[in-house]
């Protein structure tokens, strides 16, 4: 055992043997194989898949303005969940992390943390009952004369928005707390006004904390299907996705619509680690 | 001063935001009404009785709790591990542990799913609570993986080193010295593996097969009129066993134990 010990790099491999294998096997393996059949096509008239690799698919989706439709929607929802999430995340985590004392800070940390490991389909369904027509939200709102979205993708959106946002306000309120105080005092011992020193010196710093937030807000709608089947009608990526796999059987379509959202994290994850948001995570 | 203020206001809007859902669904547990109107007709624990009686929830009750129990061991065992390996030494791709750890939780759940789902289909394995937890392990490996490697970054490894000096060996080093430092970010990343575990619905739903775990049955039976009081329970349940977990692993080993979800 000592002796295995001074070869550094024979016990690295013991060590990481396991977990590489089921993540490498188990998968980036079922990662693989998607990738690939995303290449086979799918017969409905006789029901068998066709290994031989073909374009097919993606001709489908490309030609298909149906397909455009919903993946541009999804896009859009995901960039607009993610500045949303971005611009209401701010302020809470900016009062956290340079304003509240060192105690109310603490609490607020397990108050935003709780929420975000309740179950994700209990909240959904939470926002079902809040969005029904005899829901709370309707009932405050009738005093004022108007009523709520009712079921629809503004709905989609408020609930995304609801989902996601402790996964923003908690990287940025850790990277806004990692701002070393000197930086600010210099800021305005050099004269500049609070203003200047949060768009000059803040926001900088905490941009790839955002970046890194925006990681968890982005791709979670990319492939959510369930709050859009609970809260609209309209069809997302997933929505699509889940159906081709599950009702038509048609695993090569579901596997080449997969990849868009695939290909899409790649390259957001790419630019976050450029944007220097691994280190913000 | 004024935005200090606003600021305090912001605060408080966003924690009611994020709190009025859950407390909602809370009350509609109690409601004796069968139909979810507001405000609620009264308190009552009626629903609670009716869903102990419920078969197919019990049911799906425990299949979440043997999943979530399952995929922590796995996690916990394979987190561990890597953890260690990527502390202690160097290696060719040690960088990249890392993000293949978090590429299973960072990648959309439905593309894990569908990937799992076509990959268990092609090796002919039949679904059910073995190919859940190995789906669900898979995504929990990064949560007790950070806890661990955080904590073994912070704790010193000259007292290793003291350790194998005065004559340990390193199995001996490992259970005296590194263990009991790593201790309680295993249990706090095991709490947090069985939460996030306990409420996963999208890679479930396509590993499951017959099986239905406790979110499967709450979102198959959201719909039926006849239940919703019974799913409300659900839902109450479900929070319950997510959040005294996690509240309990941010207690043991502080504020970055759960951010890393």
């Amino acid at each position: 055992m000592n002796a295995l010990y001074a070869r550094p790099r024979s016990v690295a491999s013991l060590l990481m043997a396991a977990p590489l294998t089921w993540l490498v096997v188990v998968y980036l393996g079922s990662l693989a194989l998607l990738l690939v059949s995303a290449f086979w096509t799918y017969s409905a008239a006789t029901d068998t898949i066709d290994t031989s690799p073909s374009l097919v698919n993606f001709g489908e989706i490309i030609a298909s303005s149906t397909f455009r439709t919903i993946a541009l929607r999804t896009i859009g929802m995901a960039a607009l969940v993610t500045l949303t999430t971005a611009i209401i995340a701010f302020p809470i985590a900016y009062y956290m992390a340079r304003v509240a004392s060192h105690r109310v800070r603490g609490l607020l940390v397990v108050a935003i943390l709780l929420p975000l490991w309740a179950s994700y389909v209990v909240k959904v369904y939470a926002w079902r009952i809040i969005l029904s027509e005899q829901g709370i939200l309707n009932w405050s709102l009738e005093p004022l004369g108007v009523s709520g979205p009712g079921y629809g993708d503004v709905a989609l959106w408020l609930v995304f928005t609801y989902l996601w946002l402790p996964y923003m306000i908690l990287p940025i309120y850790a990277g806004l707390e990692r701002i070393p105080t000197g930086l600010l005092e210099a800021s305005s011992d050099l004269g500049a006004r609070g203003r200047q020193t949060f768009r000059r010196i803040i926001l900088p710093l905490a941009f790839p904390a955002v970046v890194a937030g925006s990681i968890f807000t982005f791709s979670l709608t990319l492939g959510d299907y369930i709050a859009p089947s609970l809260i609209t009608s309209t069809q997302f990526l997933g929505n699509v996705i889940f159906s081709q796999l599950g009702a038509a059987g048609d695993l090569p379509l579901a596997a080449a619509l997969g990849t868009i959202p695939v290909v899409l994290m790649i390259i957001y994850l790419l630019a976050a680690r450029r944007l220097g948001a691994f280190e913000a995570l | 001063m004024m935005a200090r203020w606003g600021l305090r206001i912001a605060t408080g809007l966003v924690l009611a935001f994020i709190y009025i859902p859950i407390l909602v669904t809370i009350i509609y547990a109690f409601n004796p009404n069968r139909v979810a109107t507001w405000p609620p007709d009264g308190i009552s624990l009626q629903w609670f009785a009716a869903a102990a009686e419920n078969r197919g929830l019990r049911e799906a009750f425990s299949s979440s709790i043997l999943a979530a129990l399952g995929a922590t061991a796995v996690a916990l065992v394979l987190g561990t591990l890597a953890s260690f390996a990527v502390a202690r030494f160097r290696f060719f791709g040690r960088e990249t542990v890392s993000f293949i750890v978090l590429l299973p939780i960072a990648l959309p759940g439905i593309v894990t799913g569908i990937a799992l789902n076509a990959s268990f289909s092609t090796l002919d394995l039949s679904f059910g609570m073995l190919t859940i937890i190995v789906g669900h392990a898979t995504f929990c490996i990064v949560l007790v993986y950070n806890n661990a490697l955080a904590r073994l970054r912070r704790s010193a490894r000259s007292l290793e080193e003291a350790s194998m000096d005065l004559g340990a060996d390193a199995l001996q080093t490992f259970r005296r010295i590194t263990f009991p430092q790593l201790r309680t970010a295993l249990v706090a990343g095991g709490l947090l593996a069985f939460a996030l575990s306990f409420d996963e619905i999208i890679v479930t739903t396509f590993t499951a097969g017959g099986v239905k775990t406790l979110p499967i049955w709450i979102f198959q039976n959201y719909r039926l009129a006849n239940q919703a009081p019974i799913v409300n329970v659900a839902a109450v349940i479900a929070i319950a066993l997510s959040v005294i977990p996690v509240y309990i692993a941010q207690r043991l080993s502080g504020v970055e134990a759960a951010t890393t979800r």
